[in-house]
């Protein structure tokens, strides 16, 4: 059974923010919600890296460990949704993720936080898969259809890669051994907690 | 002699650029292989810091590239507040139950005279009442979303269970309002009678009537234990008060993630600590001692139990002449 991850080439990727047009566009995400957002770390500096960030979809999830409501559940591919219907919107989530993927409209009483949202990996959520439900909240599933998720698909430099994790740190592997060093694969140790050997 | 000085030329230009700093740095430094590497960034973060960078994104908040705090938060949230908040609320309660079989009901010794004493006004128990109630629901709500899902979701279904957490959730963000305007209410109607004095050392050293059967120690209209109890709702109202308005309005707080977990940790600790600290004043007025009840229930207490437990007060409202005073046939039991 495939395992699903994500892996950011942080030596490939050049901040175009294809991956982050890409999901937001195809889920409608909401004004304000940023599924995926790409960080820039020593900009214009030596060494300037770019990563692009969204949920890991960690093995042993802080955030499916610390929900009030237990509404996050992890599916047969490894990738971690969640469930809006039962989600108060505490906010626990988000204080737990060492990636800061959770996040939340502002509509809940005192204008603070509504339902969560998140990468959903290009999953869907609970709901029947294709329906408008599942659309409505949790944006297209992909997954259901054989696909990858969108921002890998768009990525301009194929630095973004997502798929089975043995299949993509092969990939990942050729490209350190071809170029003689590699950044690490920004998050898989904190997301999957192991790492790539090269 | 052309090619000669021309040679030299040759010679010392290479002699220069040899020696130039430019020429030793490409040899060594390499800012591409110098890459990020998860490992060594985490070690070089020191405890609670993110790992921020540049975004296009207008919200600060989606600057950082990770925050391993997170990860001790959820240690904290799961395994240590679990422990810290069962000793505190479980402790309480069975040493509530030992001390109820070991010295039993606290009695009037010189039973009931039938004649009562207005020891407080309706101002006094709109206040003391608007309070607990509001923190009943709000301990009951907070203490859910800390443990609900351990002790409670596995005997309802998920759905039901969240509609719960969820309308919990709806009252403890309303019923604060009511809360805060009822401690600042308290303080301003007892700080004065709540300020420590030597009377209550004498208080404290005679036993506070709780451990020593027959005695009676002296106090006013608060004796020591009462005031210790004022005190620690005051400072965890104000604790438990600012810590939560941080949640209640989460886009307020300037630190983001960092703050907020701060935030929630202080609010979470403090909230099971005044748990167990207000099952210990629930119990003595209403379980532990006869005759207690009846000072908030409807204000009149009855006069021999006033006179055992603040003879002081007791004399102060009879010199104001707001007291009976001693009916012939009822006498103390001294």
């Amino acid at each position: 059974m495939a395992r699903m991850k994500f892996l950011c080439d942080a030596d490939r990727c050049i901040e175009c923010n294809a991956c982050v047009t890409a999901c937001k566009n195809e889920h409608e995400v909401p004004w304000g919600i940023n599924r995926r957002r790409v960080v820039t770390i020593n900009d214009g500096k030596p060494g300037e890296r770019s990563v692009s960030m969204a949920c890991m979809h960690c093995t042993d999830a802080p955030c499916a460990a610390v929900c009030p409501v237990s509404c996050f559940y992890t599916t047969v591919d490894a990738v971690v949704l969640h469930s809006k219907d039962l989600c108060i919107g505490c906010g626990y989530c988000f204080y737990a993720c060492p990636f800061g993927a959770p996040q939340y409209p502002k509509v809940g009483n005192f204008g603070s936080r509504g339902k969560m949202d998140k990468c959903t990996y290009c999953a869907g959520g609970p709901e029947a898969d294709f329906s408008t439900a599942e659309y409505e909240k949790y944006g297209r599933n992909r997954l259901a259809e054989g696909k990858l998720p969108l921002c890998a698909e768009m990525c301009s430099t194929k630095s973004l890669l997502a798929g089975d994790g043995d299949i993509i740190a092969s990939i990942y592997k050729e490209r350190v051994m071809k170029r003689g060093y590699g950044s690490g694969a920004w998050g898989w140790k904190t997301a999957y907690k192991e790492t790539i050997s090269v | 002699m052309n090619t000669w000085f021309k040679s030299l030329v040759a010679l010392l230009a290479l002699a220069f650029v040899a020696s130039t700093p430019v020429a030793a740095q490409n040899n060594n430094f390499n800012p591409t292989k110098e890459a990020v590497k998860e490992e060594q960034l985490l070690n070089a973060l020191k405890s609670g810091e993110r790992l921020t960078g540049r975004i296009s994104i207008p919200d600060e908040n989606a600057a950082s590239l990770i925050q391993p705090a997170g990860q001790e938060w959820r240690v904290f949230h799961q395994q240590k507040l679990p422990i810290i908040g069962g000793v505190a609320i479980l402790g309480m309660l069975a040493l509530l139950a030992v001390f109820y079989v070991v010295r039993g009901r606290i009695r009037i010794d010189g039973g009931f005279s039938g004649v009562t004493i207005t020891r407080f006004a309706s101002l006094d128990r709109f206040t003391h009442w608007l309070t607990a109630g509001c923190f009943i629901v709000l301990a009951l709500s907070g203490l859910n979303l800390s443990f609900g899902r351990m002790l409670i979701l596995p005997f309802f279904g998920p759905e039901t269970f969240a509609t719960l957490t969820a309308l919990g959730k709806l009252a403890h963000n309303y019923l604060s309002f009511p809360f805060m305007f009822g401690i600042a209410l308290m303080f301003v109607i007892w700080v004065r009678d709540n300020i420590p004095n030597k009377l209550d050392l004498e208080w404290i050293k005679q036993g506070g009537g709780l451990i020593f059967k027959d005695k009676h120690p002296p106090a006013k209209r608060f004796n020591a234990g009462q005031k210790v109890v004022f005190w620690i709702v005051m400072g965890g109202g104000v604790v438990m008060s600012v810590s939560g308005w941080f949640l209640l309005f989460p886009y307020q707080a300037q630190g983001g993630v960092s703050e907020l977990q701060l935030w929630t940790t202080i609010h979470a600790l403090l909230a099971v600590l005044f748990v167990a600290a207000m099952f210990a004043h629930a119990y003595i007025g209403s379980v532990g001692m006869e005759g207690a009840f009846d000072a908030m229930g409807n204000g009149e207490v009855d006069l021999n139990w006033a006179k055992e437990h603040h003879a002081l007060w007791v004399e102060e409202e009879q010199a104001k002449g707001k007291a009976p005073a001693i009916p012939p046939r009822a006498m103390p039991a001294e």
